[in-house]
């Protein structure tokens, strides 16, 4: 559904991706993992437009979309739910929603999705009125993904969703993400540096070091590989 | 006191003007923060576009002096300049959007120094009259309002009170209500959320540049009809104190715009009436020194913080 062949990223001379490939099946949820600076943020960034590549290819349900704009790519589905959550912190929650479903523009869609978002964060039906701003980090967390499942994705593009977010509330969004998965057969790219809960959660990951991809396979394969576990699982 | 009411009546017909030009200054702030210093410069395009259409519309369609003339030509004249603002985005600023800012202020100034010395060269540098729209007056107010009655408000003055609460209204409307509106301001808040919400940046801040170009636009009809004299450097004061105001009202708020160029108009006229035209433009400038100083965020504005 979601290939990427061969990335190349750069920062002017600070190359953050080095030739990395990898890629997402329909309904899978699949984990990139790695350490603070591995790359994973600019793979995301890159894929969802944002930033442009030095070289390879980004393929979405077929199609090329290396080049596309931003805009263009959020019209394909592909949603990409950014790190530190990015809420519009000065508009209310139901305007933050109603900038998810932006490029839906369509009144009857737009409340059915709105009902979906509410059945799986109520909390976001109590705080409506609310500025973003005002919520607290776990909060803003669950405006950021009801924001993106607002606009109908066919694909989910997650940065660091436990990123901080009170313990409680990881658990919380993490079984939240997997049953957005399982409801709407959505297929969801999970970066995380909090490797434990991400090869739970996942069929399959992809470990960046400083950007390559240093291992990929199955995320049970993984979670008992004794290299990872030294290094991202603390032993 | 009369007089007082008078300076005040004057002073929000002024500040109607400048609240129309400080929305521009807001609104492109808002989007893409800097100071689009030729923005000015779009009010006297404003102001040419009624100078050189005017004529036209009266002729063509016979009417004589009146708020239907002034009506037909201020839709014509704040297109013209919303095209005009619109072409400036698109061929000086959008091709410097990852420049740092200071490249885009400069550059700014530059287009700035381009209209002034361009208008010379094409409409003439002597000051032109305005062609008249309504022909202005004092309006003859009641004599049961006893000494109110004495109060002199014109035609001019109701005119621009009324087209500029008209264009605020409908502002209001537009970014508070619609879907582009919305799109306007989460752009503001975070233009790479916004992207990731589909939003086309380089459609909203187009658009954006073509509102607030409007309303630059009616501003200069509005202000020529008020004060016949137009020149190609018209838009240098009236936009620096459009900018004042922006800045008071706290820069990026729409509302503080509006409250800026109205309280700017006042002060200024409370100056001329009781202390000296002279000290008109050092107290408006004194305004921005001391709001610089002691609340740069202005009136209505705050400071968000600076996102990591
Ligand atoms: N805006 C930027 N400018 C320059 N270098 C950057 C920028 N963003 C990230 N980098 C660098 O790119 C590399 C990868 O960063 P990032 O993708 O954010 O990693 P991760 O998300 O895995 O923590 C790091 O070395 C980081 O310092
Ligand atoms: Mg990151």
């Amino acid at each position: 559904m979601l290939t990427v062949t061969d990335l190349h990223v750069s920062y002017g001379v600070i190359k953050a991706l080095c030739g990395v490939s990898f890629t997402v099946d329909a309904g899978q949820i699949v984990t990139l993992i790695g350490g603070n600076g591995a790359g994973k943020t600019t793979a995301l960034r890159t894929i969802s437009g944002l930033l442009r590549p030095v070289s390879g290819k980004i393929e979405f349900l077929g199609q090329d979309i290396t080049r596309q704009p931003a805009h263009g790519i959020v019209a394909l589905g592909l949603n990409h739910v950014p790190e530190g959550r990015m809420v519009f912190a000065n508009l209310t929650v139901s305007e933050n929603l109603a900038m998810g479903a932006y490029l839906l523009n369509d009144t009857a869609k737009t409340d059915a999705n709105r009902e979906y978002v509410f059945g799986i964060f109520p909390r976001l039906k109590e705080r409506l009125r609310q500025t973003a701003g005002t919520l607290s980090g776990g909060e803003q967390q669950m405006l950021a993904i009801g924001r993106a499942l607002m606009g109908e994705p066919k694909f989910l593009m997650l940065d660091e969703p436990s990123l901080g977010i009170a313990p409680r509330l990881v658990t919380t969004i993490f079984e939240k993400i997997v049953e957005i998965s399982r409801d709407r057969g959505l297929p969801i790219l999970l970066v995380e540096q909090n490797a434990r809960l991400a090869l739970e959660i996942s069929s399959t990951a992809y470990v960046l070091e400083s950007g390559h991809v240093a291992m990929h396979g199955p995320s049970s394969d993984l979670r008992r590989d004794p290299r990872l576990r030294a290094t991202y699982l603390g032993g | 006191m009369i007089e007082f009411l008078q300076q005040l009546i004057n002073g929000l017909a002024q500040g109607g003007i400048y609240a129309l030009i400080a929305l521009g200054y807001t609104m492109v702030y808002g989007v893409l923060r800097f100071i689009n210093f030729a923005h000015g410069d779009i009010f006297m395009l404003g102001a040419f576009a009624g100078f050189y259409v005017g004529p036209a519309v009266l002729r063509i369609t016979g009417l004589s002096p009146s708020f239907a003339a002034v009506l037909l030509v201020l839709p014509i004249a704040m297109l013209a300049c919303a095209l005009a603002g619109m072409a400036i985005e698109r061929l000086c600023y959008r091709p410097l959007r990852d420049r740092p800012r200071l490249t885009v202020l400069i550059t700014a100034i530059g287009v700035s120094l381009l209209l002034e010395n361009g208008g010379q060269f094409v409409f003439g540098a002597s000051p032109r009259s305005f062609p008249e729209l309504i022909t202005d007056r004092a309006l003859a107010l009641p004599a049961s309002l006893g000494s109110l009655a004495t109060l002199t408000i014109t035609l001019s003055q109701v005119l621009v009170l009324g087209v500029a609460l008209l264009l605020l209204g409908g502002l209001r409307q537009i970014v508070g209500k619609t879907r582009t509106g919305l799109a306007m301001r989460a752009l503001s808040l975070n233009p790479t959320a916004a992207q990731l919400m589909g939003v086309d940046l380089d459609r909203i801040i187009a658009l954006t540049f073509g509102l607030g170009s409007a309303l630059a636009g009616a501003a200069g009809i509005l202000a020529s009809i008020q004060q016949p004299s137009i020149d190609p450097l018209m838009g240098i004061a009236a936009g620096l104190k459009a900018f004042v105001a922006a800045v008071l009202g706290g820069i990026g708020s729409l509302t503080g715009a509006v409250v800026g160029g109205l309280l700017i108009g006042v002060l200024e006229a409370l100056v001329v009436g009781y202390l000296s035209p002279t000290y008109r433009d050092p107290i408006v400038f004194g305004v921005l020194i001391l709001i610089l100083l002691f609340r740069p965020a202005g009136l209505l504005g705050r400071f968000q913080p600076e996102k990591v």
